[in-house]
């Protein structure tokens, strides 16, 4: 049963209960840090070009140029893992009119009040994070293969690129906006971070967050 | 390469002010198309004194060769015929390359510090050694001059030979034009200079010569008189200026707010923790077990 | 040049015509934007395409090639129908009021005494009529129905706008512009300056284009003025010092002439050459001929040269025939010449008919080829696929290569166009095995001389008797070589007004080609760069200083003759030696003597009241309007076709013979190689682009850099007929060769409504060979016709036929 560990490894002294429900697989694991770590990596080398106040940043990647050159390489790999990632998830994160209502109480919960109710693996929040990603993620790509000096650029227009080139920042910078809610929002629910980080989390957190997801990994219903 | 180094107006993704002790007297090159006869000793002299070497290319149907600005042509004739309602044929020869904007519009898209450098004497030179090779700089200039190295992938155009100036010689082009289709002197000069060809070109059957000096980048420092007066027919902009895409993208408002925004996320982020504190169903009080 | 690069900036108008000195000499051409910008000038350019030149000017009239007689004899028919000529110049300074001998005639292009199976003139009716006291006989009122200004009246009247349209191809509303600006320049204070190259030297009848042109000058009043004259650009560095220097296989230095077999002697010689004056009061200047000659043969051959042996006159060669360059190449390619020495020449690329060249170098039994670079000829022997497709196997000719310095390698002088000697320093040692053309030849002379010694020979004199006083005679230096050139004094010579005084000691460099002296106490190489190298090395003199603010900057280099910089220019003073143009005072009669900014082209001290004329060269002391005997061709301009000519009818006259220039030479063979138009329909011209020197800089990585690749000008209608387009490939060919070339689709050749029908022009630029840094092309001379002018043979590369056809 998902959420337990292979026999061969049972009894291993862990602070993981053994009742805990694996809300990721390894794979899911893996590939969410990769991408998250090449967001960082593109995000900190795109603002050290957005504004010269972050250039310093451009040290950290050995010089200001290799920087420039690496930055549209980590950017495709992260399109491509994240596409590859989201490809599998869309089923779950398709809105259902249940997600609304979730919507609407949303900032009580962010005051202090209880979660309201949510019938799949997601919540309205992650669904609607979801898709902003894949739209930002690609319009992204789009704009920086436009930009991407010396292969593609230069069978571009120049209205294209001067286009593309502002897009990029604005796509950017909303991303971010984005990315930081994640991450907050990670951080804020408690076992979130433990989910992605090992994989599992407690069945008061599938319960609490996610109870029709609970209800089908358990069969039990959430009280 | 120059050595100005103390006479810097502005730097390339430079917040703070740059050396400006010295300062000088702001230069031009005059173009006076009228007077071009299409040599190409301009050509020849700015890889002669930069030590360019461009590639042995083909002819395609025209005298332009090399077929365009590269890292290694920074200043180019630009060849066209063209039948002049009324005035029959013209053979358009144009001198292109870097016009050296009083406002750049590479040094504004530059993201590398020090990268684009105007000088106070006008001059706006690459500082190749600080190029990343992003390419932003081409998308800033209204007039499609920086070109990239195949092999370094930096940015390359017409320094107006500041390394020349920067020990009172006059840039390569100038000392080689045969005809004076190219004058080199303090701006107000050459202005001078292209008012008095403008009125002899007037008296000689061009009435719409006129001098190119754009006020959409804040006026240049190589300046055109162009006997047709059409700038289009020269292939210059009519309307020269940077971008308005350009210009919000690397404005400092839109950057700076950009950058504001991104920090009250952090510390909204922060602020909500303090308020809210987090969400932890496994730690509540009314925990049950199932 | 009559006048000076610089000068070209007094000029109000300047016509160029048979040249395009934007492209082929851009320095130079910063004269006519001076012009321009300085002066309100306006520029004219007639030209078979619409070249660079052109695109600066004010005013472009495209001709068919080879026709500019046709337009220059419409433009005099202007002038002298609407009496648009100077005439009170014209009276005094021209032989317009010269009576003809009777015999002279002109009927349907021939002129009178015409052989036409010797294909030559005999000229004796081409003379004035002479009094009794020998004198020409004039007619001052210019009416003598046989005076030169009728004449020539007369014989250009048949070009009326209509012909020279119909001939041409001009567009007759801009003739008729050309005409009323040209006529312009006829009031005295407006000056034409005339501006031309090769585009018309390069013809069946290129002594006669320049001839129009000096004729419309000195109709104009034009000539010896400030921003007037005729003015040859020259083409090489340098070239002008070559003709000064007579290297050329008729010519002795200072423009004397090599003697012919039938000249045996020295006295009979010289006395020829030394023209009387043909009116009262002349100086016909070439008297002196003597004296040149005289202080030549005793700069050759020194003590060695005396009365008794007639100053040496035996040692000289005596042509039997012609050795022109076209005709050497037939005798080369009968077998008749077994070796040839190439310095400073590519023949292979320069002479006309590239595979008749290719044959005759093939039948040496050796060549060597003195050059800085590996030429196209030194290595005409070796296979580079199509653009030199010989089979080395079959060739037996065995090469010598000789590697020279170039200019900047070396000291020495460079004669410019306005005939200034211009002393130069070396800038950079010679690569490799390199050396200086003289050291090269002092070391060829050194061996021969030794073969001489060793083995005698049939007349070893005047190689063993030669002067040869170079500190190094393995290596004479450049200075040595121009002290021998200015000549010195080998005794003292008396000054006969102030008798005890002397105008030179033994030993000194003379100062002026007036000190020479005929019987050889004097020593000069070249007569008229005598002042050259006095006590001071005056060439390498660098004041730009110009007080008279007419260019003229007396203190820069030196000027031949006698730093003269505008010829004939007590022309530009009226009768009583007052400057036409007072705002152009060049020189003037002060009342006791000439004085000016410009060395006074004039005996010094004779007032203009006593009737010599400006022209002290010649033996009338004026310009000629009528040629006379000069030329072999005719005494006045006449149009005739180019050897091929696009039209299958004479435009003009009805005698067959009187279609092609009737006295220019042609070899039977030659004459087998042309082509016909039905065949080959369009007219074609060889030329030059501002990118390249000849066939030099495609060693050069910059020029190739800026011109890479060979192409071929098209125009629009042409190509559109042809199905050819921009970059396309394409082969054009004539009866001798063909070649392969990418094409340049351009609005810049119209075609042009001729004789009622289209003529289509191709352009054919030089420049490209099978060696360089360019792509490899093929030599543009594959193509052009064996035939040269009537009277210096130069190859007619400006007119001539091909057809064209995509690859």
């Amino acid at each position: 049963m998902e959420g337990t560990l292979p026999p061969e490894r049972r009894g291993f002294a862990t602070d993981r209960p053994p009742d805990a429900i694996r809300r990721y697989s390894e794979a899911e694991r893996l590939t969410h840090w990769a991408v998250a770590l090449l967001y960082v990596a593109l995000f900190a080398s795109g603002l050290a070009l957005f504004h010269p106040f972050f250039f310093w940043i451009s040290a950290l990647f050995g010089s200001p140029t290799t920087m420039r050159i690496l930055h549209p390489f980590l950017g495709v790999s992260l399109a491509v893992l994240f596409f590859a990632y989201a490809s599998r998830l869309w089923r779950d994160n398709l809105l259902l009119p249940s997600d609304r209502i979730w919507l609407r109480r949303m900032p009580g919960y962010m005051n202090g009040k209880d979660e309201t109710p949510v019938e799949g693996k997601y919540n309205a929040g992650q669904k609607l994070m979801y898709w902003s990603m894949i739209a930002f993620v690609a319009g992204l790509l789009l704009t920086g293969l436009v930009i991407w000096r010396p292969y593609l650029a230069p069978s571009f227009g120049m209205t294209a690129r001067r286009t593309a080139g502002l897009l990029h920042a604005v796509f950017g910078f909303v991303m971010f906006v984005g990315i930081g809610v994640h991450f907050y929002a990670a951080v804020w629910t408690r076992g979130s971070m433990r989910a992605m980080t090992r994989g599992w989390v407690t069945r008061t957190w599938a319960r609490y967050h996610h109870p029709g997801w609970y209800r089908r990994m358990t069969g039990k219903v959430a009280e | 390469m120059a050595l100005e180094s103390l006479d810097v107006r502005r730097r390339s993704a430079t917040e703070t002010t740059s050396p400006s002790a010295r300062s000088s007297v702001e230069v031009a090159k005059l173009i006076d198309v009228s007077r071009c006869i299409g040599c190409k000793a301009c050509q020849a002299a700015c890889m002669e004194w930069n030590d360019l070497r461009d590639r042995v290319g083909e002819t395609r149907g025209t005298y332009q060769n090399p077929p365009d600005l590269s890292d290694q042509s920074w200043t180019l004739m630009r060849f066209r015929e063209v039948e002049l309602p009324g005035k029959g044929l013209a053979w358009i020869i144009v001198k292109d390359g870097c016009l050296h904007c009083a406002d750049p519009g590479c040094l504004r898209a530059c993201p590398a510090p020090g990268a684009v450098v105007q000088f106070s004497n006008g001059v706006v030179d690459f500082h190749e050694e600080n190029c990343i090779g992003c390419g932003y700089c081409q998308a800033g200039c209204p007039f499609n001059i920086p070109r990239f190295g195949a092999r370094d992938g930096k940015a390359y155009k017409c320094t107006l030979c500041s390394d020349r100036l920067a020990v009172g010689l006059e840039p390569a082009c100038i000392k080689t034009c045969p005809t004076q289709c190219l004058s080199f002197g303090a701006k107000a000069d050459m202005l001078r200079l292209a008012a008095g060809r403008v009125r002899e070109l007037q008296g000689r059957g061009f009435e719409e010569a006129r001098v190119y000096d754009p006020p959409g980048v804040s006026g240049t420092h190589v300046v055109y008189v162009l006997p047709h007066g059409d700038p289009a027919l020269y292939g210059l902009p009519r309307e020269a200026g940077i971008s308005p895409l350009v210009t919000l993208w690397r404005s400092t408002f839109a950057r700076g707010l950009g950058v504001v925004t991104m920090v009250s996320v952090l510390v909204a982020g922060f602020f909500h923790w303090m308020k809210v504190g987090p969400v932890d169903p496994d730690r509540r009080a009314d925990r049950k077990e199932e | 040049m009559t006048n000076h690069w610089t000068d070209i900036k007094n000029a109000d108008v300047v016509m160029v015509m048979g040249g395009n000195p934007a492209e082929a000499h851009p320095c130079g051409f910063k004269w006519v934007t001076e012009a321009k910008a300085n002066n309100h000038a306006r520029l004219i350019v007639v030209d078979p395409r619409f070249t660079r030149t052109a695109a600066v000017a004010d005013l472009f009239v495209q001709i068919r090639p080879g026709t500019d007689i046709a337009f220059l004899s419409g433009v005099m028919n202007y002038l002298l129908s609407n009496d648009h000529v100077q005439r009170e110049y014209v009276a005094a300074y021209t032989n317009a009021p010269f009576v003809v001998r009777e015999q002279y005639a002109f009927d349907d292009g021939l002129f009178s005494g015409y052989d036409e199976g010797a294909r030559s003139y005999d000229k004796a009716s081409w003379a004035y009529e002479l009094g009794p006291d020998g004198f020409a006989q004039v007619d001052p009122t210019l009416r003598h129905p046989r005076c030169v200004y009728q004449l020539l009246k007369r014989h250009v009247s048949r070009y009326t706008p209509e012909v020279v349209s119909r001939i041409t191809g001009a567009d007759p509303a801009r003739f008729r512009q050309v005409c009323e600006l040209v006529a312009s320049t006829a009031a005295p204070d407006r000056v034409m300056t005339s501006l031309y190259a090769l585009g018309w030297t390069q013809h069946t009848v290129g002594a006669q284009n320049i001839r129009a042109m000096a004729m419309i000058q000195l109709l104009l009043g034009n000539m010896g003025m400030p921003g007037g004259g005729v003015n040859a650009l020259r083409g090489h560095s340098n070239i002008q010092g070559l003709t000064d220097l007579g290297v050329l296989s008729d010519l002795l230095p200072g423009y004397l002439t090599v003697p012919k077999e039938t000249e045996p002697d020295w006295k009979r010689y010289v006395e020829v050459r030394a023209l009387k004056p043909l009116r009262p009061g002349q100086m016909s200047y070439w008297q002196n001929y003597g004296k040149f000659f005289v202080s030549l043969q005793k700069a050759w051959w020194g003590d060695a040269a005396t009365r008794e042996n007639g100053f040496a006159y035996d040692y000289l060669p005596k042509l039997d025939r012609l050795y022109d360059i076209l005709a050497v190449f037939e005798l080369m390619h009968q077998g008749r010449v077994h070796g040839y020495v190439c310095q400073g020449f590519n023949p292979l690329a320069s002479a006309p008919n590239r595979a008749k060249v290719t044959e005759a170098l093939s039948k040496l039994e050796f060549l060597v080829v003195i050059d800085p670079l590996r030429t196209e000829t030194s290595e005409f022997w070796k296979n580079a696929g199509p653009s030199n497709p010989v089979d080395p196997s079959r060739i037996r000719t065995e090469v010598f290569r000789l590697p020279s310095t170039c200019f900047a390698e070396e000291d020495g002088s460079l004669t410019n166009s306005s005939r200034w000697l211009q002393w130069h320093y070396k800038g950079a040692e010679p690569p490799g095995e390199a050396r200086g053309d003289l050291g090269i030849v002092a070391g060829i002379f050194q061996r021969v001389r030794a073969l001489y010694q060793k083995e005698g020979g049939k007349l070893p004199d005047p190689i063993l008797k030669l002067t040869w006083p170079y500190l190094d005679p393995a290596s004479p230096s450049p200075e040595e070589v121009a002290r021998e050139y200015n000549g010195r004094a080998l005794a003292d010579l008396p000054d006969k007004a102030n008798p005890g005084k002397t105008l030179a000691k033994r030993g000194d460099q003379l100062t002026t080609f007036g000190l020479l002296q005929d019987d050889g106490s004097t020593a000069s190489g070249c007569w008229i760069y005598c002042g050259s190298y006095t006590d001071q090395n005056l060439m390498a003199r660098r004041d730009p200083a110009d007080p008279s603010g007419l260019g003229l900057a007396p203190g820069w280099a030196w000027a031949w003759p006698v730093n003269r910089r505008i010829l004939y220019n007590v022309a530009s003073t009226d009768p009583a030696g007052k400057p036409w143009d007072p705002r152009r005072p060049l020189v003037r009669w002060s009342g006791e003597q000439w004085v000016g900014a410009d060395v006074p082209d004039y005996k010094p001290d004779v007032p203009p009241s006593a009737g010599m004329r400006p022209f002290i060269l010649n033996p009338e002391g004026v310009g000629r309007l009528f040629g006379a005997d000069k030329l072999v061709d005719g005494p006045f301009p006449e149009h005739y076709e180019p050897f091929e000519s696009p039209l299958s009818a004479d435009p003009l006259h009805r005698r067959p013979a009187a279609r092609n220039n009737p006295a220019a030479r042609i070899f039977p063979d030659d004459r087998a190689a042309l082509g016909s138009p039905d065949e080959f329909p369009y007219a074609a011209t060889t030329y030059r682009l501002t990118e390249h020197f000849h066939f030099w800089t495609k060693h050069a990585r910059i020029p190739a850099v800026l011109q890479p690749e060979q192409f071929v000008e098209i125009g629009e209608a042409l190509a559109r007929e042809k199905g050819i387009r921009d970059g396309d490939r394409v082969r054009v060919r004539s009866r001798r060769g063909q070649l392969e070339a990418k094409a340049l689709v351009t609005k810049r050749i119209q075609p042009l409504q001729v004789a009622g029908r289209v003529v289509h022009t191709v352009g054919v630029p030089i420049h490209w060979g099978f060696i360089g840094l360019t792509r490899p092309g093929y030599l543009a001379n594959a193509l052009t016709p064996v035939v040269g002018d009537a009277n210096v043979q130069t190859p007619e590369f400006k007119a001539f036929l091909v057809n064209v056809e995509k690859v």
